[in-house]
């Protein structure tokens, strides 16, 4: 089990590729403690830029980076990262089609005791209204290093939630990962449940196991990249279980589920439910009370899958 | 110092500028003619003399750089570019009709000779800053050259990028300020003010001067010594008159994005001589 800080992987991957091409920045605003991103200012002191407490001129100064043949990895928190810098990320980077990787970290209700002014359950939802963008969040420290390597070798703008804690592994070391192609981490008959990131992925998979206990087979798909979805693999188990409940920390509405909803009502109309945040803004409090207050659970996923089922069991 | 044979050459390129500007927005009907005439004696400088580029190979990757972060006076250049060779000049003429290569405001992805894409005022400088960061650790000799407005001086990101040019000693970044005194709702000074526009950029810490922005001469003595620093960017407030050279709209408040005809266009030319 990897008990490793996820902001540590991020780091040690960061200097894994920095060692092999010299284009691979950190541009940072004044939050290199919280990222992690120390120890590369250590190897790659001018490679390692840090602009003050100044996001606007983040994502500026990591544009023009770019625009001169670097690969910046810029980091903040995310509720900065999106709402804060969203016409800079917009215009200087997106629509000047460079390659900044953009990073908001703390997402949802990993941000806990920072509480509501630091919590984004907007930041997907905002960053999907942007043309060609790809939206990543990884599940475990095996997905994140393979998905910020994917990051970097990618040609254009990303945006990757990171959370920053230590989680467990769900993938063995070395599992390949690619943009765009969801993990289907269990198969299953009854219901799809559609995951994303570090916290849901993982309440997903006990979901599974309870659901066993109530006698309904679930598969589970961790989506690490929300933009651009997996089509074929959402629609793929769309008709093989019938039934799709999305798992995320975020915002229903814009996110992942939204994603989703957007892709099966034109396509594949199929009965779905959303576990997720629900027009509410954030608060302080420990991540696990806050999981709670707002319902980011297993037992929750648990209970909507097994409405959904017997729902569309009723109406069949 | 320039010879009279280049200030004349310079004076000309400056001319021939604000003639194909005010064609290419005549001709369209509408258009920001004054940010645009304002920098045009700037821009015949840089690209008449001062900057490092090659039309021929638009992305050279030691040329100089320039970022109008006033994006909206991209039509002056576009002039410029097509003058010296970029792109044909019959192009300036699809200036904002569907499909163009030469948007309203400058687009990076689409224009031969365009660094950065610009228009969202007060975002350029944030660019040109990790451009020049880029060449600095890259140990390259070019220049980044940046012009932003007054009225754009407003807006707070570019008091972020001041704060970052001066602390990573960006001595080859060259920045302007079109100091036209006007913008959108009336006069600077009326709408908000400036202040000591040079004592602000003094006091982040940036190598400063005040010169007439049509005086090709002061422009050219300025950048020389802007060059000569060594650990500070440099900030040139250039004293311009917005819509310079028209009499039509020289000077006047509603000359920041202007209706005005192709006649109107033909008879500033021929004022021009």
């Amino acid at each position: 089990m990897e008990t490793k800080e996820m902001r540590a992987v991020y780091c040690d991957t960061l200097i894994e590729l920095a060692q092999a091409d010299d284009r691979i920045m950190v541009v940072e605003a004044d939050l290199m403690r919280a990222s992690g991103t120390m120890a590369f200012k250590q190897m790659f002191p001018e490679r390692a830029v840090d602009v003050g407490v100044a996001e606007a001129n983040l994502v500026g100064v990591s544009a023009g980076l770019s625009a001169a043949g670097k690969i910046p990895f810029a980091a903040t928190f995310g509720c900065f990262a999106s709402r804060r810098v969203f016409d800079q990320f917009f215009i200087s980077a997106n629509y000047a089609k460079l390659n900044v990787k953009l990073v908001g970290t703390d997402p949802g209700i990993s941000a806990a005791f920072n509480g509501g002014t630091h919590m984004p359950f907007e930041d997907i939802g905002l960053m999907r209204m942007i043309p060609g963008l790809y939206i990543i969040e990884p599940s475990d420290p095996v997905s994140l290093k393979a998905l910020v390597k994917a990051c970097a070798a990618h040609q254009g703008c990303t945006y990757m939630r990171l959370h920053r804690k230590a989680v467990p592994a769900l993938y063995e070391a070395g599992e390949s990962f690619t943009l765009g192609k969801g993990k289907v981490l269990g198969d299953g008959r009854d219901v799809t449940i559609i995951a994303l990131g570090a916290i849901m992925v993982g309440e997903a998979i006990k979901a599974r196991e309870l659901l066993k206990q109530e006698g309904l087979d679930a598969a589970v798909i961790d989506m690490h990249t929300v933009k651009p979805l997996d089509e074929e693999l959402v629609l793929s188990y769309a008709k093989k279980t019938g039934c799709i409940v999305t798992a995320e920390n975020h915002q229903t509405a814009g996110g992942l589920g939204s994603a989703v909803a957007n892709l099966l009502s034109q396509t594949h109309p199929t009965p779905m439910a959303m576990v997720g945040i629900h027009d509410e803004f954030g608060q302080v409090g420990t991540q696990s009370w806050l999981a709670e207050h707002y319902r980011l659970t297993a037992q929750e996923i648990t209970r909507k899958a097994l409405a959904l089922v017997q729902s569309a069991r009723r109406n069949a | 110092m320039l010879t009279s044979q280049q200030l004349r050459q310079l004076s000309d390129f400056a001319k021939e500028i604000r003639k194909k500007t005010l064609y290419t927005i005549g001709n369209l009907g509408v258009g920001h003619i004054g940010g645009a005439l304002s920098i045009a004696d700037l821009l015949a400088l840089l690209y008449g003399k001062v900057m490092r580029v090659d039309p021929a190979n638009p992305h050279w990757e030691d040329r100089d750089l320039l970022v109008l972060s006033k994006g909206h006076a991209g039509p002056a250049l576009y002039a410029t570019l097509a003058l010296k060779g970029f792109f044909p000049l019959a192009e300036l003429d699809t200036l904002n009709q569907g499909g163009t290569n030469l948007p309203s405001h400058c687009d990076r992805t689409k224009t031969a000779g365009i660094d950065m894409t610009t228009g969202s005022l007060g975002q350029g400088l944030s660019a040109a800053c990790g451009l020049a960061y880029a060449g600095k650790i890259d140990k390259k000799d070019r220049y980044v050259y940046a012009v932003i407005g007054d009225g754009e001086s407003q807006e707070g990101q570019n008091w972020e990028a001041a704060f970052f040019a001066a602390h990573y000693k960006l001595a080859h970044l060259i920045a302007f300020t079109d100091y036209n005194k006007m913008q959108i709702d009336g006069l600077t000074d009326d709408i908000m003010s400036l202040g000591d526009i040079e004592m602000k950029w003094k006091s982040f810490g940036w190598f400063t001067q005040r010169v007439d922005g049509h005086d090709l001469a002061a422009m050219d003595a300025a950048i020389q010594k802007a060059k000569e620093q060594s650990d500070k960017p440099s900030m040139i407030i250039l004293d311009t008159i917005k819509g310079k050279g028209a009499s039509f709209c020289e000077n006047k408040v509603t000359n920041h994005n202007m209706n005005f005809d192709l006649q109107t266009a033909k008879a500033a030319i021929a004022e021009l001589g």
